[in-house]
């Protein structure tokens, strides 16, 4: 049972990153790709009517973690404390800059909302792939299951590292990259005109970069955990996993080029989808390595929840998920299609973004 | 008082406080937007269409709000208070669990439908976004008192091997009856604030002299509801929530009522200070008899006083529980008789032309905040010294491993954050006032 919820949550932070992750990549290409308020308009309408939801599955992917690790939870929660309080407090800010911009039509309030969206949209990608880097390196529980990670220390390995060192850095300039070249797939699918072309020349010129940096990420795991080859050598069918990365990490570059937006996004997808799905074949069971030790890990059974709990949950959470695939096909359908390069400027301004993607969807 | 728990207590009482100033509002519009839509749809008026998305504009303002203060909550228990959620998490992880499966996906898929799909949507699917948001909105709210309920009155755990607790029974803890009668008592005080929010923009219209078609809409649906509203909150919600707090928690009904003694034949104060040192109330004005008879029906029941109680289980600021109570329930009495009057002069066709209620009515908006404000203190500050009723006391929960000056950190971040919140929310609401109803009708809608 403890597996079972260790598959859901992974797999609920995979749709997480997938989802969100091609909204913050818009955001950080924002500034610079866009060029006047016609094509920022694009951008933010291609977001517009997905990105809460896409961010909801953070909040149900922590909910559900609570629900089925809650020593987890109270362990990794408290001892993050510092950056989760700034993811928090750049997602407060992300949120309203996208949803309280188009409030006023007044260039000087657009202007510092759309910094404060696209500033944050990249904090958060290298808060998220630092977050990541710590759970793979490891943290420095103690015997009660519990740590507490300054911001940084002294930027080395070692049983008390803060949470920026070389390594997490790495993982969070990883994350950027990615979340770059992601995002700019997407802008490159939704739209049309200059921005687009623009978006597609992001992708193709920072694809070397990723590639550089997934190789140098590899490495560097391999050094900082050795540890994690065991499972790959214990179930070599993992090997697969790299080889997906690599093949989708070439289709990116390869679909681009054809012009083919949506089999580049789609292989943007799987990349992200193997980048995580290989961390967490290497790491499980152990669901926070420590690095005090090994007898300090926290593994998916010192953490799950009680068995009955887990057996109910099962029944409500496959309940929940089925309504909520439902919802998300039917607003992506209604979504779907081109933003036009084109928007009018009718109406109140509170709801003309998205009042366009509608008239002009299809 | 340990600083850290002091910090890790205010850090909560802090965000949670202005977090519900958001959802209060948005759970309470809801459904009286979808009665604005439903007389749309029935009457085929376009004043209902519009006086709808009138308020669909200032509930998307107020929804923003909500969410961006609402996601710190759910870190929170991880981050500020991780032994009760290594201990509890067995439990209410479940309810949590929910509120996301359930609620938030929901929520968030429809309000963009709602908010900017009335041109794609037929009137009767635009009506169904709507009912979908509400629906959301309502059963988040469920999930969260049904997660505060078990911790006011814990039900269908048991005690693991490791002293944390495990959920045993799934439909003990959804039918926790503390979570129904609280959660019937909550929600009809949202609507409460929804309804007074619509009057007294309403009367501002009127009184303004502009927008005064829409003026009359907002106050004959915000009147109707607000009447229906404030009396389901007295009785039977807040009569029955009451009559489960002398069951379940004979002390805090005691703090509550500042009833130092046991008496039989207890009396209702309605006005007087608490002297925790002298155990008495200063300057009483009181109902003779009368907390008896509502407690147990009987003039004469005895009602325990804190004496009955070892001190140890005594809520710990009894004169802050004892105003948050009176706060509430005086201003509730006053509610129904505000609607009351609202109600009567409506039925004989003088309230819009009543300048003098029509005052009382745009005044009165701050007040329903106060009160569920109030409302909720009443409750959290009520189960003190304890975290989990009985189980967990609140000093043995927060995270150990936070210090001091790391949550007051976040804590005066918060603070400032919260601060710039509130002048974009207020500055935003406002200009959509301004702005009124009929704008969009003119841009060619």
């Amino acid at each position: 049972m403890p597996t079972v919820w260790f598959i859901i949550v992974s797999v609920m932070i995979a749709a997480y990153v997938v989802l969100d992750g091609f909204d913050l990549g818009a955001g950080i290409i924002y500034l610079f790709a866009a060029r006047g308020t016609q094509e920022r308009r694009s951008i933010l309408q291609a977001i517009g009517p997905v990105w809460d939801g896409n961010e909801v599955w953070l909040l149900a992917a922590g909910g559900t973690l609570y629900f089925a690790y809650p020593q987890l939870y109270a362990s990794a929660f408290s001892g993050f404390y510092l950056p989760l309080m700034i993811v928090l407090w750049l997602l407060m800010l992300r949120g309203i800059g996208i949803e309280l911009r188009s409030q006023i039509g007044n260039p000087v309030w657009q202007g510092f909302f759309d910094t404060i969206f696209s500033l944050s949209s990249a904090l958060l990608a290298i808060f998220f792939g630092a977050a990541l880097g710590n759970v793979i390196r490891g943290v420095p529980l103690g015997a009660d299951g519990y740590f507490f990670e300054p911001l940084w220390t002294n930027f080395q390995l070692g049983p008390h590292p803060g949470i920026l060192d070389w390594y997490t850095v790495i993982a969070g300039v990883v994350a950027l990259v990615t979340l770059t070249a992601h995002g700019s797939l997407y802008v490159a699918l939704k739209t049309e005109g200059g921005l687009q072309e623009r978006a597609q020349r992001v992708a193709i010129r920072i694809w070397p970069v990723q590639l550089a940096l997934t190789l140098i990420s590899l490495v560097a795991t391999w050094f900082v955990r050795p540890s994690i080859k065991e499972n790959y050598l214990a179930y070599p069918i993992g090997f697969f996993i790299p080889v997906v990365v690599f093949v989708s990490l070439g289709m990116m570059l390869v679909q681009i080029r054809k012009g083919k937006e949506l089999s580049a996004f789609l292989a943007s997808c799987v990349y992200i989808t193997g980048m995580l799905v290989g961390a967490v074949f290497a790491l499980y069971p152990v669901v926070l390595p420590a690095s005090t030790g090994e007898a300090y890990n926290l593994t998916i059974s010192n953490t799950a929840a009680g068995h009955h709990g887990l057996s109910v949950g099962l029944i409500w959470w496959s309940l929940g998920m089925i309504l909520t695939l439902g919802y998300f096909f039917f607003v992506y359908r209604m979504f779907r299609g081109k933003v036009p390069a084109n928007g009018g400027s009718y109406g109140h301004p509170d709801t003309e973004e998205a009042k366009n993607v509608f008239s002009h969807a299809r | 008082m340990d600083s850290a728990l002091l910090v890790h207590r205010l850090h909560f009482a802090f965000t949670v406080t202005f977090h519900y100033l958001f959802p209060q509002l948005t759970m309470g519009l809801a459904p009286l937007i979808v009665i604005l839509k439903t007389l749309a749809l029935r009457r085929n008026e376009e004043v209902y269409n519009q006086a709808a998305r009138f308020w669909a504009r200032i509930f998307g303002i107020n929804f923003v709000m909500g969410v961006v203060t609402g996601i710190p909550m759910e870190f929170q228990f991880g981050t500020n208070w991780s032994h009760f959620s290594r201990f509890a998490g067995g439990v209410i992880g479940q309810t949590l669990g929910m509120e996301g499966m359930f609620a938030f996906f929901l929520e968030s898929a429809f309000l963009g439908l709602f908010l900017y799909g009335e041109k794609r949507l037929s009137p009767r699917a635009h009506w169904w976004s709507a009912v979908a948001v509400w629906l959301g909105s309502w059963r988040s709210g469920f999930f969260i008192v049904a997660t505060d309920a078990w911790m006011q009155n814990p039900v269908g755990y048991e005690k693991s091997a490791d002293g944390s607790v495990q959920l045993s029974s799934f439909w003990e803890l959804v039918l926790n009856p503390w979570a129904w009668w609280q959660y019937a008592h909550n929600m009809s005080g949202a609507v409460i604030t929804g309804a007074f929010v619509m009057v007294s923009v309403g009367a501002f219209y009127l009184l303004w002299g502009k927008y005064e078609e829409y003026g009359r809409v907002f106050l004959r649906v915000g009147v109707m509801a607000g009447l229906v509203f404030t009396i389901l909150q007295l009785f039977p919600t807040g009569d029955g929530q009451g009559r489960l707090l002398a069951r379940q928690q004979p002390v805090t009904l005691a703090a509550m009522e500042a009833l130092y003694e046991s008496t039989p034949g207890a009396p209702l104060i309605l006005i007087g200070q608490p002297d925790t040192a002298q155990r008495k109330i200063d300057n009483p004005l009181v109902l003779p008899k009368m907390l008896s008879f509502l407690t147990y029906r009987r003039w004469e029941a005895e009602v325990k006083g804190l004496n009955a109680f070892p001190p140890d289980t005594w809520p710990e600021n009894i004169p802050l529980l004892y105003f948050s109570y009176h706060i509430m329930v005086g201003l509730g009495t006053i509610f129904i008789a505000v609607m009351l009057l609202a109600a009567f002069l409506l039925w004989r066709g003088t309230l819009f032309e009543s300048r003098w209620m029509l005052w009382v009515l745009l005044l009165s908006l701050p007040f329903p905040y106060i009160a569920n404000t109030a409302g909720w203190m009443t409750a959290e500050i009520g189960r003190q010294p304890w975290l989990v009723y009985g189980l967990m006391r609140t000093a043995e929960g927060y995270s150990k491993m936070v210090s001091a000056g790391n949550g007051l950190f976040t804590l005066l971040g918060f603070m400032g954050m919260y601060t710039v919140l509130s002048i974009l929310f207020l500055f935003l609401v406002r200009r959509e006032i301004e702005i009124g109803p009929a704008v969009e009708a003119a841009a060619g809608h």
